[in-house]
């Protein structure tokens, strides 16, 4: 395969680029250029779709012809006369308020107890992480298999399983996403703490010496010194959190199919394309509005993380 | 450890600090346990029910010492559901999707971290961004362009991408891509650009710069980028919901809720199958622990 014919010149130093034959360059386009075309085909043309398509009225039957421009009707319709919305959103707050204060903290609690040299460490860390490992689905079904009215564990430890006192966890508002909120937190714990476990592998230990000379102790080690010094993992783990909260629904369709307490903006546009009703206008603004939120964590990460590349590149 | 009494007021000394020390030290330990039983809970009970028949939680209530352990659920859960056709279906799709997401995003990563091409920076951020897409913000339109994108019948049975393994195999292709072709270019920039430049001014082809030079370099992020993938694409439960309709055609994290109608009021039975189909990432995890986190990190670090 090797072309030699084009290594005579001494043109090494203008670059790279020029040591390449034209087979070569066909290549470098193709590797280049087939990933590319593939992604921006099945992801951002339906992300920008979605924009586009929030502005009309379309059925999905016949023809592209057929969607009917309506301007901002369906935002308006959303935020009016859809009742399901507010509560979805309202749920989503919930989520993410969860993660974010409960899940992601001890998540960060439990890497801080496991970073040091402790007997049984490999154990403990293999033990939270477990949960990271099994789908949001099957997590659903061990929520019924906790929460269930007569079979599920909590109901018969409480011994709440008769008809005069039975908890109907999973068919009460407030109760199902308690119980859901529990299990996704369980998750999440254990995917942020082996994140903070390489962040605190990576703060140079002569800052915590320093500290400690200092005088400072543990806590004031850990919050003035350590956690700042992780900057780069606190944002990729805030907005591994974000997207977490935005994503969720697995879990809530496997429990109700994401109805009765349960909403979120992501079942929502979900039952607007495989719902009875199919509402492709509609249901793209609902997308929208989880776009924009995601997008609002996504862009000033990105920018973030690939400025500061560029700067020192 | 042993504090042999040599000379009075040391020993003293060391056996108190040794005391402070431990006190901490115990009560971390009691508090891990503690966590670690509390975390394991979920896991053990759904192992525990699946392995009572239902006569017996029934006779004797779920939280009981058993009269009787079995895997006569486990049995029943396998022939009624008829996982076997799940799990060849959830192969059928992954199998592909993981080797060509491995594939297409080393292309990129290669081309982005080895030549200095103006968009590299843009195309990178276009990749990372598109896999932090909620799935749903991109799920309606991407439905209706599956009901209207067509192809050849030996391919898909309905000759479109919707209700075809195709279809999920290309949308966990292009979505997963986006975090693979993150953590690998990263990866490749940490590759010394000695290796490859050496490996052009010598006349290899790129090809061969790619597949003899950086590829067997790249190994250690292609298997933990391996592990993960395959964990997140057979815990894929969203695509194949909406994207495949033939309930038989569905891989088994999504058939899941097929056996949810099946089982409905057994929950011995629904434990054996979220068992079952739980297995095959549990048994990764436990064997390619290591790769797993590495790959998670690997994406959360940068390289």
């Amino acid at each position: 395969m090797a072309v030699v014919s084009r290594v005579s010149a001494p043109a090494v130093p203008r670059g790279r680029l020029s040591l390449l034959t034209r087979q070569d360059k066909v290549l470098l386009a193709l590797m280049l250029g087939v990933p590319t075309l593939v992604h921006l085909f099945l992801v951002w043309v339906p992300a920008v779709s979605s924009i586009v398509l929030s502005f009309t009225r379309w059925n999905g039957v016949g023809g592209l012809g057929t969607i009917e421009p309506i301007g901002l009707k369906n935002y308006s319709d959303i935020v009016s006369i859809y009742p399901p919305f507010w509560p979805a959103l309202a749920h989503n707050v919930i989520w993410l308020g969860v993660l974010i204060a409960l899940a992601t903290p001890f998540g960060m609690f439990l890497a801080v107890l496991l970073d040091r040299e402790i007997r049984g460490l490999r154990f403990y860390q293999s033990v939270f992480f477990l949960p990271v490992v099994l789908s949001l689905a099957i997590i659903g079904f061990i929520v019924d298999l906790f929460f269930a009215p007569e079979q599920g564990l909590v109901n018969n430890v409480l011994g709440t399983t008769r008809p005069g006192n039975l908890i109907d966890w999973l068919g009460t508002p407030n109760l199902n996403l308690f119980a859901v909120m529990l299990f996704a937190s369980w998750r999440h714990a254990g995917y942020i703490m082996v994140l903070y476990l390489a962040g605190l592998k990576s703060v140079d230990p002569s800052l915590r010496e320093a500290a400690a000379i200092d005088g400072a102790n543990p806590s004031q080690t850990f919050f003035r010194v350590v956690f700042p010094a992780m900057q780069p993992i606190n944002v990729v783990v805030l907005v591994i959190t974000i997207i977490e909260g935005l994503r969720a629904f697995d879990l809530v369709y496997v429990v109700n199919k994401g109805r009765n307490g349960l909403e979120l903006i992501s079942v929502l546009v979900t039952n607007n394309i495989i719902g009875e009703a199919s509402r492709i206008g509609f249901g793209s603004a609902l997308a929208v509005i989880l776009l924009a939120i995601s997008l609002g964590a996504i862009v000033p990460y990105l920018w973030r993380t690939f400025h500061a590349e560029s700067a020192t590149a | 450890m042993t504090v042999e009494a040599v000379s009075g007021p040391r020993v003293f000394a060391t056996v108190g600090s040794a005391r402070r020390q431990t006190a901490p030290r115990i009560a971390l330990q009691a508090f891990l346990v503690f966590t670690a039983a509390l975390w394991l809970l979920p896991i053990v009970w759904a192992v525990y029910t699946s392995l009572r028949p239902y006569s017996d939680t029934a006779e004797r209530g779920y939280v009981s010492l058993p009269g009787v352990l079995n895997l006569q659920n486990y049995i029943n859960a396998w022939t009624q559901a008829d996982l076997p056709h799940y799990y060849a279906n959830t192969l059928i799709i992954v199998g592909p999707a993981l080797v060509l997401t491995l594939l297409l995003s080393s292309f990129v990563a290669f081309v982005v971290a080895r030549f200095p091409f103006r968009y590299n920076l843009t195309l990178l951020m276009v990749f990372t961004a598109g896999n932090l897409l909620p799935q749903q913000t991109i799920i309606t339109p991407l439905y209706r362009m599956y009901l209207a994108l067509p192809l050849p019948e030996w391919l898909s049975d309905t000759g479109l991408f919707f209700d075809s393994y195709v279809g999920v195999i290309a949308i966990h292709v292009a979505f997963q891509m986006g975090f693979c072709t993150f953590v690998l270019s990263n990866y490749m920039k940490t590759i010394p650009k000695e290796l490859t430049e050496a490996a052009l001014v010598d006349g290899a082809s790129v090809w061969r710069t790619f597949w003899s030079v950086i590829v067997p370099l790249t190994r250690p992020a292609l298997a933990a980028l391996a592990t993960l993938e395959f964990t997140f694409i057979y815990n894929d439960y969203f695509w194949a919901i909406v994207l495949v309709q033939t309930g038989a055609k569905r891989p088994i994290t999504s058939a899941l809720s097929n056996l949810q109608g099946l089982f409905f009021t057994d929950n011995n039975l629904i434990a054996a199958g979220a068992v079952l189909v739980a297995l095959p990432t549990i048994i990764t995890y436990l064997l390619l622990q290591r790769h797993f986190v590495r790959g998670l990190t690997l994406g959360a670090t940068k390289g």
